[in-house]
């Protein structure tokens, strides 16, 4: 499934990061949004958009359209 | 024994990830010694500060906080040329402990550009009491680099590092190769193939380190490839050629670019390291930042809280600031009221009193007011609310097409343009930054203040706090409006991408504040010793001069023939009326020596150049003095005040509201006051702004663009308003 139709409160692997352009997908990796890395989506801005996610111990924001661009596991586990 | 050995100076650079407590710890190092510049060439603030220490003299150089050396943004440009092209005798990466997974990303980095570094492990207690234990001999032995653990906040550890700073740039000891990032086979195969086959084209020294190179070549990074070029000529297209096949090579085998594969297994090289240095306890913990966040950008109370914050900053900043206001108003008062005693009459004296402190006094007295929104501003980045603030805002950015990050130079565009326009560097996308630029100056900087506040609290004193409130929110409004014109007609195109770190709330530390808005603040009174003062003057000297006016009538002569008729009623009157006749001569008199101000402020050359372009302000209700006022305030916003003071020459000086009271008895309306203050809102930015945008958009273009623009959507809207107004009925 795509990172941007995940809910509050769930938990992914990151599979695969897409993009057009090279460079702004790469500052999307080098923040550590990398293959395999584990997410947990902590919550949506008030107005659904950006949303904030838990990765490698740290807080980061994205927006749900660039979200689209990210393909996750989910994984079914109740924890962060 | 003397003293005679000479101090060795080293140069040390300190380098780290935003947030990560780098200028806590340079402030630390530094004190208040420091010197805050630019790097050559570019608006990215440059701080530096000597120290003498353990027997050395330590130059410390504050790197830009980056969580990459990939060229994308002129901060990563601007940190990764230092350390190659100045070389530092030592580089201190600044690591927060709690984030230390990536983290290391920038500290791998630093590690293949061979620099002698050393690992700051910042904020170690925090990632303790949150169930993080980091082994610094395990993590210094697998990257072969000394660690020392910190506390900024606390100064703790500052000594020690500076200490392993100063061995580390006295050791011999070439710069271990091993254990630096370890790729995958088929990468470090054409690493060291390149390697190969530059060391073997290439008789001379290549600028950097051979696997760097080869390294940043097969990830076709601009910047090394055309320092190459330049270095070594013709011969690089050779070194190029090879790089294409090795990048296809590399391209086939992932089925992705190389750079990405590398930024991957850099990570993957990480958490390897990760696994090995760190201990999680598994017990939960309360996160309070996390809590704290939870309500702060909570769905239903996050944007209510947002607009308090905004709304307590404002109200605190004319509220609290107004008391010492008054403080130095009754200074400056005080001060021209002495000189005005002990100093002979002489044109001079009319120079310090009606030009000089007139001019800088009616200006000085907002110091407060700018302190305390900068202080608001310093308290906001440091708490990582700013963060936060550009989370919330982001969806309303995007729809004006801006990045949330936008908000951040907006907001400080209430301070002043000048630093807002600066900060939109840390906007990634070159379109993105011209738009904000050019949106920038509709929000209301801190030297518009000081005229709302004269106009609103004249006109309409018991609303004057509503509307400077509605004001603000014109501009903001018009901000709106002409970013989504302009996304869609000039600036067409996908937005940058908003990957951003919303970083733990911490407790700011008042030295880091005061430093802050010191900082900004400075400008401000720079500011004023330069440009506002040489502003109030050239207004005095357009005012005062030419000396010899041809007045309408001979003032003088007519006191005296008041003085004489008034003389013939006196003699044959009784006390009472006596009392009376004295009154009414009075008021003639005053009368008479007003109208003679008056016209001596008409006659001047201010005011024929003012009566010249009154014409244009006309329709918006705006006379002669309005009109030479908006054209001082070219030169600093503040000055607007200043000539509006001198214009309407007040009754009293010495009396503290008398520019109020001349204001109200004049012919300007709540209306055209209105009408002014929008127009002030909005139209053309100061010197000093329209220099800013010169550089930052690098563009005379878009400058005079932004100027006319400005210009005209001002007199437009101070047009609806008056016009709109007048025909409502409303005066």
């Amino acid at each position: 499934m795509l990172l941007s139709e995940m809910k509050e409160g769930q938990t992914g692997i990151i599979v695969h990061v897409k993009g057009n352009n090279g460079a702004l997908r790469r500052r999307v990796l080098e923040m550590g949004l990398t293959k395999g890395t584990k997410i947990y989506v902590e919550k949506y801005a008030p107005l659904k958009d950006p949303l904030e996610l838990i990765i490698k111990g740290y807080h980061i924001s994205l927006r749900v359209e660039e979200a689209a661009n990210i393909t996750v596991d989910r994984l079914m586990i109740v924890d962060c | 024994m003397p003293k005679l050995m000479h101090k060795k100076s080293i140069t040390i650079a300190l380098a780290g990830n935003p947030n990560s407590g780098k200028t806590t710890i340079f402030n630390n190092i530094t004190g208040t010694r420091q010197k805050v510049g630019n790097w050559p060439g570019v608006t990215v603030e440059k701080k530096e500060g000597s120290v003498s220490k353990f027997g050395h003299d330590l130059k410390i150089i504050d790197l830009p906080g980056t969580y990459s050396l990939t060229p994308f943004s002129i901060e990563e440009i601007v940190a990764r040329d230092f350390v190659l092209e100045e070389s530092p005798d030592v580089v201190i990466d600044i690591i927060d402990a709690s984030n230390l997974e990536r983290s290391l990303y920038l500290a791998t980095q630093l590690r293949e550009l061979d620099c002698k570094v050393l690992f700051a492990l910042n904020m170690a207690d925090l990632a303790t009491s949150r169930g993080t234990k980091i082994d610094a001999d395990k993590l210094s032995e697998l990257l072969d680099v000394p660690v020392v653990f910190t506390i900024g906040n606390k100064n703790t550890g500052i000594d020690s590092l500076l200490k392993v700073a100063i061995k580390l740039a006295g050791s011999k000891s070439k710069i271990s190769q091993k254990r630096k990032v370890k790729y995958s086979n088929d990468i470090e195969n054409s690493i060291s193939k390149l390697q190969g086959f530059i060391e073997e084209r290439i008789e001379q020294n290549l600028p950097y380190n051979i696997r760097w190179t080869a390294i940043k070549l097969l990830e076709n990074d601009k910047i090394v490839r055309e320092r190459i070029r330049q270095k070594i000529g013709n011969k690089s297209l050779e070194i190029f050629r090879e790089v294409e096949t090795h990048r296809k090579h590399l391209l086939d085998r992932f089925d992705d670019d190389p750079e990405i594969v590398m930024t991957d297994e850099r990570y993957g090289f990480i958490a390897g390291i990760i696994k090995e240095v760190v201990t999680k306890s598994t017990k939960r913990r309360i996160d309070t930042s996390r809590n704290v966040d939870l309500v702060l950008t909570n769905r239903f109370v996050g944007f209510p809280i947002f607009i308090l914050f905004i709304w307590i900053m404002f109200q605190t900043t004319f509220v609290v600031g107004s008391y010492p206001m008054e403080w130095i108003d009754s200074g400056v008062n005080w001060l021209s009221a002495i000189l005005e005693l002990f100093l002979p009459d002489s044109l001079f004296k009319d120079l310090l009193l009606n030009g000089i402190i007139a001019g800088v006094g009616s200006v000085i007295i907002f110091l407060p007011n700018i302190l305390i929104l900068f202080l608001f501003i310093a308290i906001f980045e440091d708490t990582g609310y700013m963060a936060r603030a550009a989370f919330l805002m982001d969806k309303i950015m995007h729809l004006i097409g801006l990045h949330g990050k936008s908000f951040i130079p907006m907001l400080m565009g209430f301070g002043c343009s000048v630093p807002a326009i600066m900060a939109t560097r840390t906007l990634e996308s070159n379109k993105d930054r011209i738009l904000t630029i050019l949106i920038t100056p509709f929000m209301s900087c801190s030297a518009k203040l000081p005229i709302y506040i004269l106009l609103a609290g004249t006109f309409f004193s018991a609303r004057a706090g509503t509307v400077i409130f509605l004001i603000y929110i014109t501009g903001i409004i018009l901000s709106i409006i002409t970013g989504r014109l302009f996304r869609s007609t000039l600036f067409k195109g996908a937005d940058a991408p908003f990957v951003m770190e919303l970083p733990p709330y911490r407790v700011p530390m008042i030295k880091s504040l005061i430093i802050h808005m010191w900082d900004r603040s400075k400008m401000f009174l720079k500011k004023m010793g330069g440009i506002i003062l040489v502003g109030s003057v050239i207004v005095w000297m357009l005012t005062a001069f030419p000396r010899n006016i041809n007045y309408s009538m001979d003032y003088n002569k007519e006191i005296n023939k008041i003085n004489t008729s008034f003389m013939d009623k006196y003699s044959n009157a009784d006390d009472y009326e006596k009392k009376q006749i004295e009154k009414q001569k009075n008021a003639a008199i005053t009368k008479l020596k007003l109208a003679e101000k008056a016209e001596k402020a008409e006659k001047s050359f201010m005011g024929s150049i003012g009566k010249t372009i009154a014409p244009v302000f006309a329709p918006i209700g705006i006379d002669w003095r309005g009109s030479v006022a908006l054209l001082t305030g070219f030169v600093a916003k503040e000055i607007v005040v200043s000539t509006l003071g001198i214009l309407y020459t007040a009754e009293e000086a010495d009396e503290p509201d008398a520019l109020k009271n001349t204001l109200l008895a004049s012919e300007m309306t709540s209306l055209s006051a209105l009408s002014l203050m929008i127009f002030v809102l909005l139209y053309l930015p100061c010197v000093a702004t329209i220099a800013t945008i010169r550089r930052e958009t690098g563009s005379l273009k878009w400058t005079l663009f932004s100027i006319v623009y400005n210009t005209s959507i001002a007199w437009a809207a101070a047009f609806c308003i008056y016009q709109g107004g007048k025909i409502l009925g409303l005066t």
